[in-house]
């Protein structure tokens, strides 16, 4: 097994401001980005703040920003940089930091309360419930989803425009409405909960225009933009009045063929 | 006096996981207002690294699958050590469980007919757990949330309040359980992670819902929620603990590279047909099944392979063997000298399975080996050791209500209740159990708490806990309680480092293979470890300080080991989840005995009780012949000519 020390850049603060601070770190074979970090805490600077769970990329904790990119610290190996570089890790620029690493991400969570729920079928019992597995299968895409953030963050509607927040739910939770939309089961409609509409008018649908960000940074590899978002503009509006999705499609079609 | 904010409430829930989520549904449902903390933030709990399914008797792909096979198959692989009145209501409801989830938004893999599919487990005679590829603890997970959310919007257009009736408190800890002067639950005393400040609630019932005790252990598919939080918080208030020898050790998790390893490999994949080889290539499972388990397992390739396709007529392959079984064969192979490369056996579906199939029913095996391990799985074979994955013991509660034995208004449910699956859980096992329990510690709680009882907290505890919790800080008196200042002499102690060196203790000393010379020495240097943790000193100050944090989890880590290795050096036999080198085999002197740990001024004391007899219409369920090899001798005699099944 080879080690090396590498050169590492962390932001170091809190809501009244930071820096970043060079610490150079041992790192071995294999490792990724995160056991750094931990590394760090354990032998140079006890207090560094970070979130982590899993660390095996299923539960969407270790949100960052490595080099400038979104990215979980966990699924981010060593080995795709080289020995001499400088590896710069900061919080997620889209939301208000706490302390060090660690980023107040509030807005989610009010996001996903905006949401109406899951809407049962009446008169359907449990147990009574029969869908056919292509037709979950669009919806389980979405629920891969680990709430990691990334694709929130990354977003440039509100990564670069704090007034968007209120009126905008963003790419996690636009995809939440996507995935009752096409949920086989979901009553909403029959219960007078027009989703279609919803997203247009209280979730900001219209604010994407599918520069498909939110897919790259995406580390379950979900289609958000392709198999989502697009799908929801052509629900929500005549296609010839969003040039946009018009677009989108015409990028989609030269890519398969 | 420290000013300590306080809030009122009728149920707390501490733990955000599937056992916690589902008790606070089920406490708000029954009219109790609910508040639940979790040390992360709301929908990271452990729960989501849950690969396989859920075990449930629904009967969708085999037809004969009932509650009554299901009861059997947790009884044999807990080797009939089980609570069995939990193993009977865990196989009864669970099918309920899960098709409620069906109503609050899941969406579950299906059969060609449209319900839900279920797929074939270690252990389990038929087809039975209900999966989403293999990430059904994240379908889980997610469904429970959501409904919380669900739950929130309807009080919302109710009261114009999201949070009256349940409440997330994320990224808060809980330190200690408050009682009132008669020893009954108060609350409990809590800080906040982001900025350090204490919170005390006040509730006459609390549900633990912590989970395990993995980051004990160094080698562990655990995350680092996995303290003991709750194990130590009930051993403080005064409820005993159950069967804390019995630690399951998954067989499959990643053995490299080395920053990986411990990471779980779902049991799917043996159950979708992969195979377990040594460097041989020998599938060295077939030399490793044990007599209680010969009638019922392949003794050929042939006839396991055929079992896939035509499980009436052929019986099925030693690799689904419950899991005690497969990780102590892998670590007798790797012991003879045929492991892998870096220290594990080969798990081996690419020769099994055409690669569409893999990356379909096992995508994030796929996705993990790649981006890890540079592995591709339908290309060639993982290599697999044992991980520490889940403790069997846990809180000694009552299998109707939940409650636990001895603390009125302390609940818990989940992996922090011991019991339900004896001496070694079977896969899928768990999130059902989570389920099942979950919502019956929520029922009861929420009826215990509406019912007027509980009185009020007593100032000097507040105190207490908020001096514990702040000990790190000036080292004085630290982590370990109060203690006089001749123990105290010392230089400062890093809590990283004491986390590390108790890992290493129970990794090399209580782990899968247990000698009486080695858990002695290991509960000395616990014995140290705690003496050396009342001298934690952290730097910085109290928002989210991670090494703060640590300091005042090393308590509970402590508290487990000690009771781990303690009923791991009582028990002189081996069984499930606890394996003595010096004692290899079962005794059935042992099946009527559990070892309950508590909490006596400073150490852990040790009792021996005898366990509740089976009901007769249970032990009905299986043959005499299978009886006789489980049931101590007075057990058996009771038993003469009592029933014909």
């Amino acid at each position: 097994m080879s080690t090396y020390d590498a050169r590492f850049r962390v932001w170091r603060g809190d809501a009244d401001g930071g820096e970043l601070t060079d610490y150079t770190v041992e790192v071995h074979d294999g490792e990724v980005v995160l056991d750094v970090v931990h590394r760090l805490q354990a032998t140079q600077t006890p207090d560094l703040a970070v979130r982590w769970n899993c660390k095996a990329g299923k539960c969407g904790s270790c949100s960052a920003e490595i080099n400038g990119r979104p990215r979980l610290l966990c699924m981010t190996r060593m080995s795709v940089f080289t020995r001499d570089e400088v590896i710069t890790v900061t919080p997620m620029r889209a939301f208000p930091v706490v302390r060090d690493l660690v980023t107040d991400v509030s807005f989610n969570y009010a996001k996903a309360r905006e949401i109406p729920a899951f809407v049962p079928p009446a008169g359907v019992g449990p147990g009574e419930y029969r869908m056919r597995q292509e037709d979950v299968e669009r919806s389980q895409e979405f629920r891969k989803c680990i709430e990691c953030f990334l694709c929130q963050d990354t977003c440039h509607v509100v990564r670069d425009h704090e007034e968007n927040k209120e009126a905008f739910a963003g790419p996690r939770f636009l995809m939440r409405v996507a995935e009752l939309d096409m949920h086989p089961l979901d009553a909403a409609e029959e219960a007078g909960l027009d989703r279609r509409r919803t997203a247009q008018e209280e979730h900001g649908l219209g604010y994407c225009n599918i520069t498909k960000c939110c897919t790259e940074v995406c580390p379950e590899s979900i289609h958000i933009t392709d198999n989502a978002l697009i799908p929801m503009k052509e629900r929500v509006v005549d296609r010839k009045y969003d040039p946009l999705v018009w677009l989108g499609n015409t990028i989609r079609r030269r890519k398969a063929t | 006096m420290t000013h300590v904010e306080r809030e009122q409430w009728d149920v707390v829930v501490v733990g955000a996981g599937g056992a916690g989520l589902r008790a606070a549904i089920e406490a708000r449902r029954a009219g109790a207002r609910t508040a639940v903390i979790c040390k992360s933030l709301f929908g990271k709990a452990h729960t989501v690294m849950a690969e396989g399914g859920i075990a449930a008797s629904m009967a969708n792909v085999h037809p004969q699958d009932d509650w009554k096979t299901h009861f059997r198959d947790t009884m044999r692989g807990g080797k009939f050590l089980n609570q069995w009145r939990m193993a009977e209501l865990h196989a009864q409801e669970a099918p309920e469980r899960v098709w409620e989830l069906e109503t609050w938004g899941a969406l579950f893999d299906r059969t060609p007919d449209g319900r839900i599919s279920q797929r074939n487990f270690g252990g389990h005679e038929y087809p039975r757990l209900a999966h989403v590829g293999d990430r059904t603890g994240l379908e889980l997970l997610r469904t429970l949330q959501q409904r919380s959310v669900g739950l929130q919007q309807e009080d919302h257009r109710e009261t114009g309040d999201h949070e009256g009736r349940l409440k997330v408190f994320q990224e808060f800890t809980v330190t200690r359980i408050l009682k009132d002067g008669d020893g009954r639950v108060s609350g409990v005393f809590c800080y906040e992670r982001e900025s350090g400040r204490f919170l005390v609630l006040e509730a006459p019932a609390v549900v633990l819902a912590t989970g395990g005790i993995g980051k004990s252990f160094k080698v562990t598919s655990n995350s680092w929620e996995y303290t003991g939080d709750g194990h130590a918080l009930a051993l403080i208030a005064g409820a005993p603990l159950v069967n804390m020898e019995f630690v399951q050790f998954h067989p499959t998790g990643m053995v490299w590279p080395p920053s990986v390893k411990g990471i779980l490999v779902t049991e799917s994949v043996r159950g979708d047909g992969g195979v377990l080889r040594n460097s041989e290539g020998r599938r060295f499972m077939f030399d490793y099944v044990p007599d209680v388990f010969k009638e019922k397992y392949a003794e050929t390739e042939e006839e396991g392979d055929r079992w896939y396709e035509d499980p009436d007529h052929n019986r099925r392959p030693p690799e689904l063997l419950p899991r005690d079984e497969v990780a102590r064969a892998i670590n007798s192979e790797v012991k003879a000298g045929r492991g892998s490369p870096h220290g594990g056996v080969f798990l081996d579906v690419s020769t099994r399975m055409p690669a569409e199939t893999i990356k379909r029913r096992l995508p994030s095996m796929y996705h993990q080996f790649k981006e890890l391990a540079d592995v591709d799985i339908t290309a060639e074979a993982m290599e697999v050791g044992p991980t520490c994955h889940y403790v069997m013991g846990g809180v000694n509660v009552d299998s109707e209500t939940a409650a636990t034995v001895g603390v009125p208004g302390l609940f818990a449910a989940g992996e922090v209740a011991g019991g339900m699956h004896g001496s070694n859980r079977l896969g899928g096992n768990s999130l059902s159990d989570l389920l099942v329990f979950g919502r019956r510690a929520g029922l009861y709680a929420a009826q215990y708490a509406l019912s007027g009882v509980g009185g009020g907290i007593v100032a000097d505890d507040v105190e207490a806990a908020a001096a514990e919790a702040l000990a790190p800080f000036g080292s004085v008196s630290g982590a370990g309680g109060d203690h006089g200042p001749e123990e105290d002499a010392g230089p400062p102690e890093n809590p990283y480092t004491l986390h590390q060196e108790l890992q290493q203790t129970m990794n090399d000393l209580v782990g899968i293979i247990r000698r009486e010379g080695e858990m002695a020495e290991a509960l000395d240097r616990i014995a140290a470890l705690r003496a050396r943790a009342r001298r934690v000193t952290v730097e910085g100050h109290r928002q989210f300080n991670p090494g703060w944090h640590l300091a005042l989890d090393l308590r509970n880590m402590l508290l487990v080991g000690e009771c781990v290795a303690l009923a791991a050096l009582e028990r002189t036999e081996s069984r499930g989840g606890h394996t003595r080198e010096d004692y290899p085999a079962m005794d059935r002197a042992w099946r009527p005995v559990n070892l309950l740990c508590r909490l006596d001024g400073d150490g852990i004391a040790l009792e021996r009780t005898r366990t509740e007899p089976v009901r007769p219409d249970l032990l009905a369920l299986f043959e005499q012949d299978e009886l006789a090899k489980y049931l101590a001798e007075d057990e058996l005699e009771g038993l003469e000519g009592g029933h014909g099944a």
